[in-house]
């Protein structure tokens, strides 16, 4: 149904996490390799990025999380979308997401049967997000 | 030098202020019921015929006219998610000098259309989706809207994508369409549908209303009485070339059926620790608390402060108030007149009202804590550092306890979380002319502000 040009994302930072730098870097990063993007700052919650990919028509929504609480605050993220009509739209989580030190092998299966798309480990560029984007989003076509 | 006559048709009244505008200052005023029903003109004539006791006669000028007659500029606004371009639509018609009577969100069903049929709005606002954004709401919304051959004109001010596929959708309506209420997620832009919406008041309602039969009469402009005020406060807050204003502000309409509060501040947080959640809010906002009211809708006063609250403000017995508030239900021009334990019933609804009307209109503020330390989050604005209160109102104008009732507008430790002013000092409207400032602002702005910086009362104030 749209005719927008550019891939839509929502950006954030989830939860009780003030972390602003991050965030920036990602929102030039994305906007750089030619994304739209939509950025909700720090402090985010689970409506908020809901509601903005509703208005926005996003294609993805990228959650940060770099307090460790990450876990916790993405909990039902999944059903919530299926619940407000974002219904398979991908979703993609990174930063610090867990307390101390875990295999990452394990936090991501976590995620996973969570419902979110893919979860990447502390250090991740942003390159290898986008890369993951660009797989998502041609092979599964967005929320259309 | 020249006399201009300004006229505020009203739902009871019609209130007419002549001004000299050489000397800056107001001749007389006069005020006279309005009867919409049989002819706007009665009102009016009869409202001249008491201003010219007291002036004698005169040759005007000019007349200019606002309008919230025949239930004001009724409206029903639609948008996508609630708090997005739900809450821009609402913000833009309210800015607009509207009255929401109807707001919906997400897709509207057939239970929503049987329902718009019966309020028939003045105006429909049909929103949705940031440009590029989501589509399929609004389209599904404009096919809703054309299956009940729509009476009433539409503004479209939603997802530019798709503007002119909901054109098409609705050719056989009367639409007009703006730019987008909420172009990027968090950027309102929402004037250019206010501009409309006033030009449509201009030109369609004024005339279903029956007002046209006195526009031989006004020599321009009419508008909703709200905007006239809301253009009022923004002039006497920002002062006009070299003529100061009086600075950041809120004012406060307590009326039988509702409770305007109007805010001209930034309202932006203060500290750098303060995360700012929600919509940016316009520096000018007006809200309308359709509920709050002290005649028509003084049980919502009760529903949202409790009996108990009222009792102790007014020192009545739960009894006598209960007795009291169902007597003004039935008689709604019941006023005090002396009578004491009416007067501190009076008293105490005000108070509420104002609290209750305020405290919705600012914003709050929550504390959370985080690795960093502790933060606050802030929705809505906060007025905290607004020094300027300016009141009006039947029940705040015939009263000795005009502060004391205005101070329940200001920040208060049982609310901690509310972004209300912190003192302030209070300006009351005596003569009920903000309206007709506004009015004039349009023409004579450095008059009209002199006019009210005279007119406005000054009660020092201060917590």
């Amino acid at each position: 149904m749209n005719n927008k040009e550019k891939k839509v994302l929502v950006i954030g930072v989830i939860g009780a996490d003030v972390h602003a730098v991050g965030n920036k870097i990602l929102y030039h990063a994305f906007t750089e390799a030619g994304f739209e993007v939509v950025n909700l700052g720090v402090m985010v919650s689970q409506e908020e990025y809901i509601a903005a990919a509703i208005e926005s028509g996003a294609d993805a929504i990228v959650i940060s999380s770099l307090y460790g609480q990450g876990e916790l605050d993405c909990r039902g993220m999944r059903e919530k979308c299926d619940e407000a009509g974002l219904k398979g739209i991908p979703l993609l989580v990174g930063g610090n997401i867990v307390i101390g030190k875990q295999k990452f092998e394990d936090v991501e299966k976590r995620f996973k049967a969570m419902g979110f798309d893919r979860a990447f480990p502390p250090g991740t560029t942003p390159e290898t997000t986008i890369e993951a984007l660009h797989e998502l989003l041609d092979t599964e076509g967005g929320n259309q | 030098m020249s006399k201009v006559l300004l006229i505020d048709f009203g739902s009871t009244y019609t209130k007419l202020t002549a001004v000299d505008i050489g000397k800056e200052e107001i001749l007389a005023t006069a005020a006279a019921y309005t009867t919409v029903q049989t002819d706007i003109n009665d009102g009016l004539n009869e409202g001249l015929k008491l201003l010219e006791q007291k002036t004698g006669k005169i040759k005007y000028d000019a007349c200019y006219a606002c309008s919230s007659a025949a239930g004001g500029l009724r409206m029903v606004t639609s948008g996508l998610v609630p708090e997005l371009t739900g809450e821009a639509a609402k913000l833009a018609s309210l800015g607009a000098g509207a009255k929401t009577v109807g707001v919906y969100a997400f897709e509207l069903t057939e239970h929503d259309i049987e329902e718009i049929g019966k309020i028939n709005p003045d105006i429909f606002l049909l929103v949705g989706g940031t440009d590029g954004g989501n589509t399929d709401c609004i389209i599904h919304n404009a096919k809703m809207l054309s299956k009940m051959n729509p009476k009433f004109p539409i503004v479209l001010a939603g997802n530019r994508t798709c503007a002119s596929a909901c054109e098409r959708i609705l050719k056989d309506c009367e639409v007009y369409t703006c730019p987008n209420v909420m172009p990027k997620f968090g950027t309102l832009q929402i004037e250019p549908t206010q501009k409309k919406i006033r030009e449509i008041f201009l030109n369609r309602i004024i005339q279903a209303k029956g007002l046209s039969k006195v526009t031989n009469l006004l020599s321009d402009i009419m508008m909703p009485t709200p905007s006239a005020v809301l253009q009022a406060m923004e002039l006497l807050a920002n002062g006009h070339e070299d003529e100061i204003g009086i600075g950041e502000l809120i004012a406060v309409d307590v009326g039988g059926a509702t409770t305007d509060v109007y805010s001209i501040a930034d309202g932006m947080p203060e500290h750098m620790n303060t995360v700012f959640k929600g919509l940016p809010e316009p520096y000018a906002k007006r809200t309308v608390e359709g509920d709050i009211g002290m005649r028509y809708s003084v049980q919502g006063i009760v529903d949202a402060q409790g009996i108990e609250r009222i009792c102790r403000l007014s020192g009545l017995s739960t009894e006598k108030a209960l007795t009291l508030i169902e007597e003004l239900k039935r008689n709604t021009d019941k006023l005090p007149n002396g009578d004491e334990e009416l007067e501190a019933l009076d008293f105490a609804l005000a108070s509420c009202a104002i609290d209750e009307a305020v405290t919705r209109h600012a914003g709050t503020i929550s504390e959370t804590y985080t690795m960093m330390g502790q933060t606050f989050v802030q929705e809505g604005k906060n007025l905290t550092k607004v020094k300027q209160i300016v009141v009006t109102g039947g029940s705040l104008i015939h009263t000795k306890r005009t502060e004391e009732i205005a101070s329940h507008a200001l920040y208060s430790q049982i609310n901690p979380a509310s972004l209300k002013p912190k003192s302030a000092d209070v300006w009351v409207d005596k003569t009920y002319i903000l309206a007709a400032m506004g009015l004039l602002s349009s023409y004579h702005p450095k008059t009209a502000l002199r006019i009210m910086k005279k007119e406005l009362k000054y009660h020092g104030y201060s917590k």
